[in-house]
């Protein structure tokens, strides 16, 4: 770890289920403020691939470094990773018991210890940011998918993460709330934090990537600025598929 | 233009509809009716003589005291009332504080207290005015929760601190003058029936959790031990385990520890419902999503804070209809402790039918036993209907 510019490092990953062989060797180095879209078939290994860098999922072989840490069995290691890379699920995965603030105070109160007014205080900044300050006191089943997805953007921003890694964030959307949520992450994306996503919105990738990164079979085919990938793709794999979402 | 509302028509709402709708709807729906009431009519008519003209009621009146405590000294009798003001006033408090969802067991509690007294007074027995403390102090407690600060966290400590202290109050200590220790050999009656009720459940529910906890633990050794007592107990009768309690556990005890017969009972009973318990917990923890596990990891909470704050919260919430089942369950297996030789209600029923003075008042004795158990479940159930309504169980 050299280059303290790079936030994550995967070198030669590999992962099993049983004996399906989903991820094939990745190496990827992601800079420090870079916006990074990871796209591709279903079932291409890349959902599994960025639940790998939080270790929701275990990789079984290769090293993956967070920001200078090693991603090991070492459960200490791995709770200071998490709090310091937030994730937005497909499906929200907001706490249904609670309320939108207890959503977004509950980690920084119990795992950081931060004071509960200052937590609170926190939360509503957050909330204005994402647009919803007035849905504080409502339940998660009270809300939109739209909303309840920025709940969720809030919810991970609330522990003041270094990374941001979004899976398929609106996938699960009604088209109507899909701008919502990524006008959200857009301004995200310009204020200079790191975000990993897997999308297939190629609107947004086109306006904030910085690189794209395209994932076939558990490998990572091609990988390229946003102009390279969408005007000059090399390999014909990726001509196929931007073929089949670009044109319908 | 202004919309004008109108009051339904007399015959589509209200009760006379519902009569019509459900029970004259059709000629032959009609006939089923009248049937149907002549059959419970002629059921019932012999049942509702008997009780007016050949029942000897007496023998309930002149035992009532019998059937409420047992042997429990009669100079004692105010621990009791003692015990039944703080449990209104506890259920007076949780009714201002946590509003709906303690309203079905505070409106039970007021209502029977206040036919209690009506009865009483009716009959002219003197503990009229015992029920009508106990009403009166569950309104007042009301009022007080209603303005009181940290008034939830507060009225959990007076819940769990109610529990020990009602055992210290009944059973007395050598150390507090006003307080002689009672033997407990000498509680009976509904008094034990309820004191075993309550601590069986409650004791067993945090050990039920437990062992449902560490039946899904990736650590074999937990894991087994639990599935191993789990299936363990509930391959057994709780008449088993209940001799088992009373003879083989002091076997295990050091020698200077012999606990009382009822606390083996009430041993007995912790350990065999918190197998039921723990399977009942499970089922909740079974019905919650994997992507709450995550959401919880990836915030950074340890293994133990999410379990405690988003995944048992969620679980056991969905399992509150399980949960009363299980305790109107042990409420009535209580009944089994007259196998090793403890009073409870229905064994005291047996001992007043020995009564020479009582002789063949069978029926009497065991409807009212009935009446007894039915009660209370009864009042169980609504209760926990409107605890389940104000948690939105199946809901949000």
């Amino acid at each position: 770890m050299n280059d303290t510019n790079e936030i994550i490092v995967c070198r030669d990953v590999h992962k099993w289920y049983d004996s399906f062989h989903v991820l094939k060797g990745i190496n990827l180095t992601v800079k420090r403020r870079e916006v990074v879209v990871v796209f591709g078939p279903s079932g291409s290994g890349k959902s599994t691939f960025i639940r790998c860098i939080n270790r929701l999922e275990e990789h079984q072989r290769g090293h993956i470094f967070v920001d200078g840490v090693e991603l090991t069995n070492d459960i200490r290691n791995i709770e200071t990773i998490r709090s310091e890379v937030g994730m937005v699920f497909q499906q929200f995965n907001l706490f249904p018991h609670l309320t939108v603030i207890q959503n977004i105070t509950l980690a920084p109160f119990w795992v950081r210890r931060t004071p509960k007014e200052k937590s609170r205080e926190l939360a509503m900044q957050l909330l204005t940011r994402v647009g919803i300050p007035e849905q504080a006191d409502k339940y998660p089943g009270q809300l939109s998918g739209g909303q309840q997805q920025r709940v969720a953007i809030a919810r991970a921003l609330a522990m003041q993460p270094r990374i941001m890694l979004f899976d398929e964030p609106t996938s699960a959307l009604d088209p109507e709330m899909i701008k919502e949520v990524l006008d959200v992450m857009t301004e995200l994306a310009q204020s200079g934090m790191t975000i990993v996503a897997v999308t297939h919105e190629m609107g947004f990738a086109r306006a904030v990537a910085d690189r794209m990164i395209f994932f076939d079979k558990g490998e990572i085919v091609e990988q390229g600025a946003p102009d390279q990938i969408f005007n000059n793709p090399q390999n014909d794999r990726t001509k196929l598929f931007l073929s089949q979402i670009l044109n319908h | 233009m202004t919309t004008v509302e109108i009051k339904p028509p007399i015959l589509v709402v209200g009760p006379l509809a519902w009569l019509r709708k459900n029970l004259f709807s059709t000629w032959y729906n009609a006939l089923f009716t009248f049937v149907a009431l002549w059959a419970l009519y002629s059921f019932l008519q012999p049942a509702l003589l008997w009780s007016q003209t050949e029942a000897r009621w007496g023998v309930i009146e002149a035992n009532l005291t019998l059937f409420m405590i047992g042997q429990y000294p009669r100079e004692q009798l105010w621990r009791v009332w003692l015990v039944i003001y703080l449990l209104a006033g506890l259920i007076g408090l949780s009714w201002g504080v946590w509003k709906d969802a303690a309203r079905g067991f505070a409106v039970i509690g007021l209502g029977a207290g206040a036919a209690f007294a009506l009865l009483c007074f009716f009959f002219g027995w003197e503990s009229w005015s015992h029920w009508l403390i106990a009403c009166t102090t569950l309104l007042i407690l009301y009022l007080v929760g209603r303005y009181l600060p940290y008034a939830s966290f507060l009225t959990t400590v007076c819940w769990i601190l109610y529990f020990p202290g009602v055992f210290l109050l009944i059973a007395g200590s050598a150390r507090i003058a006003s307080l002689p220790p009672v033997e407990m050999g000498a509680w009976g009656g509904l008094l034990l029936t309820l004191l075993l009720t309550i601590v069986g459940n409650f004791g067993s529910l945090p050990l039920g959790v437990l062992l449902a906890l560490g039946r899904r633990s990736k650590l074999p050794i937990v894991k087994y031990f639990c599935i191993g007592y789990i299936e363990i107990i509930r391959g057994v009768p709780l008449v088993t385990i209940l001799y088992m309690a009373d003879i083989l556990l002091p076997l295990f005890l050091p020698v200077d520890v012999r606990p009382d017969r009822v606390l083996r009972a009430m041993m007995g009973f912790i350990l065999f419902e918190a197998a039921y318990q723990a399977e009942n917990v499970r089922g909740g923890l079974q019905s919650i999503n994997r992507g709450q596990y995550e959401a919880a990891q990836a915030l950074g909470l340890s293994g133990t804070l999410s379990t405690v704050l988003i995944i048992l919260p969620q679980a056991l919430r969905a399992v509150v209809p399980a949960l009363f089942n299980s305790f109107i369950s042990l409420f009535k297996d209580t009944s089994l402790v007259a196998i090793i030789g403890l009073f409870d209600v229905l064994r005291i029923g047996r001992s007043v039918l020995a009564q020479s003075e009582w002789l063949g008042t069978h029926r009497e004795v065991f409807l009212f036993a009935f009446f007894i158990y039915w009660g209370f479940n009864l009042a169980f159930t609504y209760g926990s209907r409107r605890v389940e309504e104000a948690l939105g169980v199946g809901k949000r």
